[in-house]
């Protein structure tokens, strides 16, 4: 078989077990061109230590199951070419900011309460019409970036408030909250943005963009994040300026 | 003990769709061997099929045309009157998923926008750009967030606790926990999705490995129509991964290595838009006659949608863009995409009739693992998103009326009966002598994709079985590192691997004994559809020997006769 031998160096833990510390396990695996990360991981998994942890299934980058710090960067294993780093030595590390369960597997319920938070559905209060509500290909093409998010939490490893600030509600449940304030078809009131008008919302970010660099599907959360803050500031100036029956 | 008036098993589309469907009346208990978000349903791309009529080509379109179509793209071994259901409800959902705030894409009259698929007389496959799984999917958890259904994700089932033709809940291993668990119910529903992994050759997830088709039959439930799988013409080589037919759809061609469309000699008429067996089939003969590019991945045809412009393939296609661009380092606006057919559904699966019953009191199945059957032979593209909701919530109400007229109380010591035996089971694997699973998984994939792959024989099926048994004989000698139940993949693995074995053998079994040609099951030995003999369908229950025993049932014809299907 062609192809080099990487060493992976693998964090390590087991959350059953918290008496034993974390350390980096290595492993070395011979890589022909076009494995993954993933891949080998599986093959690590069956060959060599089936003890080792970590979450998969589509493979293609759209399920999210994957996200990993590989080479101090975040992405998923599924769409990373293991070849494409200058170097035979692999480290991969859990997602920040969320607890390990075992080793590259963490504890996602933070996340998802964040995203709960939100309201993360469409929220309507006029009667649904006989067929679909008339939406224009601009209108749907507004929510287009927000709707590709895969919610991998990608992006919640990478925030940098988050890692000092765990009731911070994170970029993914705030760009999620934007797909549906944007929805021409969501009537939910003005009022419902007031609950992230604070630190632990949108007022929290920092703006470095971190997110943005992490999320694999090219969403871009701080974008959200501003474009929420512009609605709130505009939205207390129509208040106080009392034009908000003018405009919509 | 845990307990539910249901407990539904799977977290995509049929799942997701079913808990909705019964929350808000009963205590309803969703379990998920991945995030019900992490589901397969989330790589469905080109689109979901319900005659709206919206297309301006497709005015006239009716839900009568749009059951025409699946069945003669069935070649006719659906069920008709489950597909008049299913066409009907196609036009329902398709607005509930739109209110529920699904983003499909849009006409310029602000309608749901509407593609052409395979096989279909009028462009009704309505479509979010090429994420429609992923829309669809994030719009079911979202209602079902809305709703507060209960789930336990990362939950394994390994048990089924059915006593006397009824179903008294299950056994699972909470892998977060580390802890296996009786869940009490008393209607339960399968919603676990195919069985691609067994193939060597597949774009499905590697949670897609059928272990609750398996686990289902071995639990006393029979199969129906296994032998018929379908392979998708335009896979990905290497990875396998699907490109969708919409790419056909707005316009792509397939091309060989003459340069030609050689779709011509195969479908004149619809050309690229043929049926998926179809077209399978016509890729892999140019494949056999030389007419394909050869590459160390494995040889394949083009998928050229070069044509469609940068600006329809960024609007339209952007997933399958990027998807080239991260797997293969390709722009499909510069260069054709090298695509390969590979496994991609299963049209076969637990058997049921069109309210999602099976022949256990309390135990229903929908999605991908059952078979109505509404797909008969071959499925359309569009027609599997459709099928996942629509008897999702068929289901629903057939659970309902179930509830509503029986009152059974489940039996706490059968399911601590099968707790126990589950238990032994996984002592049984501590033994350090045996073999590890993946040696054994990888031999049996790479059968299934060689012997009972596009094109079939008798004396290949023949092989392929006697290797599938062979394997089954060593799994019975497998060990694994730990059987510890705490985030042990390694094990859950392997409790799952005994059931693609059976999966296996009654695929290749109901291949080797039909013996004609029709749809997805195509025999070289005998290339002609046969109505005569085989317009039926086929049905594999586990015998008390542990051996499949085979029989069969009338498919249900209501006013589409069979007639010889051309495209």
């Amino acid at each position: 078989m062609k192809g080099d031998i990487f060493t992976f160096k693998i964090f390590r833990y087991d959350s059953s077990e918290p008496e034993k510390k974390p350390f980096f396990q290595s492993y070395n695996i011979r890589v022909i061109p076009g494995l993954t990360i993933l891949m080998t991981l599986l093959r690590i998994r069956d060959e060599l230590d089936g003890t080792l942890a970590f979450r998969s299934s589509c493979r293609s980058a759209v399920c999210g199951s994957c996200g990993m710090v590989i080479n101090g960067k975040i992405d998923l294993a599924c769409r990373t070419q293991a070849s494409s780093f200058n170097s035979q030595t692999i480290v991969l590390e859990p997602l920040p900011n969320m607890n390990v369960i075992k080793d590259l597997v963490v504890d996602m319920t933070p996340f998802w309460n964040m995203y709960e938070k939100v309201k993360p559905y469409l929220i309507r209060h006029t009667p649904d019409p006989e067929k679909e509500i008339p939406q224009t290909e601009e209108e749907r093409k507004r929510i287009d970036q927000n709707v590709n998010c895969i919610l991998c939490a990608s992006c919640y490893g990478a925030c940098p408030v988050l890692s000092r600030d765990p009731d911070y509600i994170g970029p993914a449940a705030l760009a999620k909250l934007e797909r549906f304030a944007l929805d021409s078809r969501d009537e939910r009131p003005k009022a419902f943005l007031e609950e992230v008008n604070n630190d632990k919302g949108v007022w929290g970010c920092d703006t470095v963009l971190r997110c943005i660099e992490a999320c694999p599907k090219d969403v871009r959360p701080t974008d959200s994040i501003v474009g929420l803050r512009k609605t709130l500031v505009k939205n207390k100036l129509k208040k106080i300026f009392g034009k908000e029956k003018d405009e919509n | 003990m845990l307990y539910h008036d249901v407990l539904i098993v799977g977290g995509g589309l049929a799942g997701l769709r079913a808990a909705v469907g019964l929350c808000d009346k009963y205590d309803v208990g969703l379990i998920s061997k991945v995030h019900p978000i992490r589901s397969h349903s989330i790589a469905a791309q080109g689109g979901i099929n319900a005659a709206l009529a919206n297309n301006p080509d497709s005015k006239d379109d009716t839900w009568e045309k749009h059951a025409f179509d699946t069945i003669k793209g069935s070649d006719y071994l659906a069920d008709q009157h489950a597909v008049e259901i299913m066409c009907q409800e196609a036009i329902k959902i398709v607005y509930e998923m739109e209110h529920w705030g699904c983003p499909f894409s849009r006409f310029p009259d602000n309608t749901i926008a509407q593609r052409p698929f395979g096989g279909a007389g009028y462009p009704r496959t309505c479509f979010s750009s090429d994420i429609t799984g992923h829309v669809l999917l994030n719009t079911l958890f979202e209602r079902a967030v809305f709703k507060g259904v209960k789930i336990y994700p990362e939950y394994v089932v390994t048990a089924l606790a059915i006593d006397n033709g009824i179903c008294h809940g299950l056994i699972a291993i909470d892998q977060l926990n580390g802890k296996m668990v009786p869940i009490k119910s008393k209607a339960t529903m399968f919603a676990t999705g195919g069985y691609g992994r067994i193939y060597y050759y597949s774009t499905n997830a590697l949670i897609n490995n059928g272990s609750g088709i398996g686990l289902a039959y071995k639990s006393g439930i029979p199969m129906k129509d296994m032998e018929f799988v379908q392979f998708h013409p335009t896979c990905l080589i290497g990875t396998n991964i699907l490109m969708t037919e919409g790419a056909r759809g707005e316009g792509g061609y397939l091309v060989n290595k003459e340069g030609r469309r050689f779709m011509e000699d195969y479908a004149p008429k619809m050309m690229e838009l043929a049926p998926r067996d179809i077209v399978s089939r016509s890729i892999q003969t140019e494949i056999e006659k030389g007419r394909a590019f050869d590459s160390e991945l494995g040889k394949y045809v083009h998928l050229d949608i070069r044509h469609l412009g940068a600006q329809k393939i960024i609007e339209r296609l952007p997933g399958i863009r990027n998807i080239c661009i991260d797997f293969l380092g390709i722009d499909p606006i510069k260069e054709p995409i090298p695509i390969m057919p590979a496994q991609h559904y299963s049209m076969g699966g637990i058997d049921t009739n069109e309210k999602c019953e099976t022949i256990i009191k309390g135990f229903y199945a929908a999605g991908e693992c059952a078979c109505v059957s509404v797909h008969g032979g071959n499925r359309l593209g569009g027609n599997s998103l459709l099928d996942t909701i629509v008897f999702g919530k068929l289901g629903a109400i057939s659970i309902d009326e179930y509830l509503q007229s029986n009152n059974i109380e489940p039996d706490e010591k059968l399911l601590n009966n099968k707790h126990s035996e589950v238990e032994k089971k996984i002592q049984k694997m501590a033994s350090p002598k045996g073999e590890k699973p993946f040696k054994i998984l990888d031999e049996l994939r790479k059968t299934m994709s060689h012997y009972v792959g596009i094109f079939r024989t008798k004396d290949e099926l023949q092989t392929g079985l006697n290797k599938i048994l062979e394997l089954r004989e060593r799994y019975k000698n497998i060990t694994v590192t730990s059987t510890k139940l705490f985030m042990n993949y390694e094990l859950i693995g392997a409790l799952e691997l005994e059931y693609m074995f059976d999966i296996g053998h009654i695929i290749t079994l109901g291949a080797l004994l039909r013996e004609e040609s029709r749809g997805a099951h195509s025999r070289r030995d005998f290339p002609q559809r046969n109505d005569a003999d085989w317009l039926k369908h086929t049905l594999a229950a586990y015998g008390s020997d542990g051996e499949p025993v085979i029989y069969y049932k009338d498919v249900v014809i209501t006013k589409y006769q069979p007639m010889e299907r051309k495209y």
